[in-house]
């Protein structure tokens, strides 16, 4: 028997029972679509965060108080509670050759007015370096004046949002504005940017950062962050960082450094394993159409006996009639794949326009497997029916017993 | 040639051993016409099944063409179904998503042969079976004698040696029956072997040699 025999032979009989046709089509095609759109989601997920982090800056270490890590040996006393890290501390790791900047921050929220409008605000103290680190735009006017970092200026850059909401269209530039019980005169507006992860620099006024300490009347700091040199610069910036502060921390390793390349790594590791996750999950979506297909296709060789029998009695033999059915899930299958891919193209389309700025990008690997698996699905739930129909006595088949 | 000796056929039915066949000696020259003909139950069906190779024998010996059948495996089996011997049976058996022209070309299909080959035997064969405005009609747009027209072109396309027909007319009226047994016994004037199993006497009569079975044993051969 010839292959396109076959495929037409197959073809036209699943076309001669539509309903249950229809229904194996639409188990395969939500089959394949979902794993194909889930894994489009978590592939998104992933180079959005990943996005995310790069633009927090380049070459980027963040020094936290207080550990984070164990490295094992006996474990620290109870009740020391970690030494806060100071603007001193700060200070002394600009001493490295491998750091290129260093950006302190202190951290606080404090209502902010201006004429008589007036907004609880985000207030992060720095210094002039932040601008490098964090990679930021002006807008208008400049960022924080250069000079002692322990001198409390008052003056203050805004973000873009709060600028808006407290000065609408009115020019800000130069204008006093109230933070807590202090006037901060403005010398800059943020440019608009897109929000980055853990802060949006919209929202925020940033004052220097002795001031900020001075408005919460606290001496620590909330994190500093640290640009290297370079990217091979990273891993001895991060070296000396820990002993610098051990030094002047008596010894004791009370901070966390954070290198951003770590911070990557383990999130596009996080998230790679949660695409494979759902994908995995969207696969056993694919297994019960294969059992749908199994279902059907046993029916259809009941349905079918005379029509078996028939074929045996013209000469068909069992190897023959096996194939005649396994093409016809054969088929059902990779056209149920083929829909599943439009159904998976159309989804994503309606997501992008509902998330138009969210990255979604169809890996070419969910559609090789959702496709290799519904075939595979299809051929391996195909063979017991086809072999009860290879296997069917003709004569049985053939009387109306 | 078809040549049966001591053909036994049992059935186990729940605890009971059914007898379908004992002990059938049968020996059929090419070219015979042959009626089998017998109580319900007396094991003609199944003879004419065990003679088209659709059953096997518990016991005894089948020679079809001095070849012994009973020593050959499914696939060997299916083969010589294919090209040796033709089925006509009382409900058609047509498959009704096919045209007419297409259940005829059916055996074709699954025998491999060329499109163009298959396109001659079939426009051949609906019009010596006068079915050539039937051709693209399916099975339930056809009346029951033009559907066993269709189910003997079929049976024939693949030029066979030896024709079954298991109560051809069992379902027809009696002028579209009198046809299918014209067409049968024209078929069997070109030298095709025709067996066929009937329960109308009147029918039987016309065969030259007419076969009684009761109770799974020949009973009178004539
Ligand atoms: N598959 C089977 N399983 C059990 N018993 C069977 C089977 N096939 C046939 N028989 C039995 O074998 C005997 C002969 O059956 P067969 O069909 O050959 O009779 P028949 O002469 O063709 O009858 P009818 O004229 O009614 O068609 C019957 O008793 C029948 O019940
Ligand atoms: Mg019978």
């Amino acid at each position: 028997m010839k292959i396109t025999d076959i495929i037409r032979f197959a073809f036209r009989a699943s076309t001669g029972y539509p309903t249950r046709t229809l229904l194996m089509l639409l188990a395969m095609a939500i089959g394949v679509g979902s794993v194909v759109i889930l894994s489009t989601l978590g592939e998104g997920a992933r180079s959005y965060v990943v996005g995310q982090f790069s633009s927090l800056g380049t070459n980027l270490l963040i020094v936290l108080p207080g550990r984070s890590e164990t490295v094992g040996g006996p474990p620290p006393l109870l009740g020391i509670t970690p030494r806060d890290l100071t603007l001193d501390d700060a200070m002394a790791l600009q001493r490295s050759s491998a750091i290129k900047y260093v950006a302190p921050i202190a951290l606080g929220a404090a209502p902010a007015s201006w004429g008589g409008r007036e907004r609880e605000v985000t207030i992060l103290g720095s210094t002039p370096h932040l601008f490098q680190v964090r990679q930021l735009t002006m807008a208008l006017g400049r960022f924080l004046p250069e000079g002692d970092a322990s001198r409390a200026a008052s003056v203050c850059v805004l973000g873009y949002k709060i600028k808006q909401e407290l000065f609408g269209n009115a020019s800000a530039l130069g204008e006093p504005i109230r933070i807590g019980d202090r006037r901060f005169r403005v010398v800059g507006v943020l440019a608009k940017k897109g929000q980055s992860v853990g802060m949006d620099m919209g929202d925020v006024v940033i004052i220097p950062v002795a001031s900020a300490q001075a408005l919460f009347n606290s001496a620590s700091l909330f994190r500093i962050m640290i640009e290297a040199n370079d990217r091979d610069a990273i891993v001895r910036a991060k070296e000396t960082v820990l002993r610098i502060i051990r030094e002047r921390h008596d010894g004791d390793d009370d901070i966390t450094v954070i290198s951003q390349d770590a911070v990557l790594a383990t999130f596009d590791r996080i998230f790679t394993a949660l695409t494979l996750t759902v994908a995995g999950i969207a696969a056993i979506s694919l297994a019960v159409a294969g059992i749908l297909i199994m279902n059907v296709m046993l029916i259809a060789v009941s349905q079918r006996r005379a029509e078996v029998g028939l074929l045996k009695a013209i000469g068909a033999p069992g190897g023959q009639i096996m194939a005649l059915f396994l093409a016809e899930s054969a088929i059902l299958s990779i056209i149920g794949a083929a829909l599943g891919l439009l159904l998976a193209a159309a989804g994503t389309w309606i997501l992008t326009q509902i998330f138009p700025d969210f990255p979604l990008i169809v890996p070419l690997w969910s559609l090789w497997a959702a496709v290799g698996v519904s075939v595979a699905t299809g051929l391996v739930f195909g063979v017991l029916p086809a072999r009860r129909a290879a296997r069917l006595n003709p004569v049985l088949s053939l009387s109306r017993r | 040639m078809i040549s049966l000796s001591r053909i036994r056929r049992e059935f186990q039915v729940g605890d009971e051993r059914v007898l379908a066949l004992r002990d059938v000696d049968l020996t059929v020259d090419t070219g015979e016409y042959i009626a089998i003909m017998g109580p319900s139950g007396s094991g003609k069906s199944t003879l004419l099944n065990m003679i088209g190779l659709l059953d096997r024998p518990d016991s005894g010996t089948y020679l079809l063409e001095g070849e012994d059948m009973t020593t050959l495996n499914d696939k060997q089996q299916a083969a010589l179904r294919r090209h040796k011997i033709g089925f006509v049976f009382q409900f058609f058996h047509l498959v009704p998503r096919m045209s007419a022209a297409e259940n005829i070309e059916l055996p074709m299909m699954l025998a491999g042969f060329e499109a163009g080959e298959r396109k001659r035997r079939v426009h051949e064969a609906l019009e010596a079976f006068g079915l050539t405005n039937r051709a693209r009609h399916r099975p339930d747009q056809l009346s029951g004698g033009q559907r066993q027209r269709v189910a003997i072109a079929r049976a024939t396309i693949m030029q066979p040696h030896i024709l079954l027909a298991d109560e051809p007319t069992g379902n027809l009226d009696r002028v579209s029956g009198k046809d299918v047994i014209d067409i049968l016994e024209a078929l069997n004037q070109k030298n095709i072997t025709l067996i066929m199993v009937t329960h109308d006497p009147e029918l039987g009569r016309r065969a030259k040699r007419q076969i009684h079975m009761v109770d799974g044993r020949i009973d009178s051969d004539r």
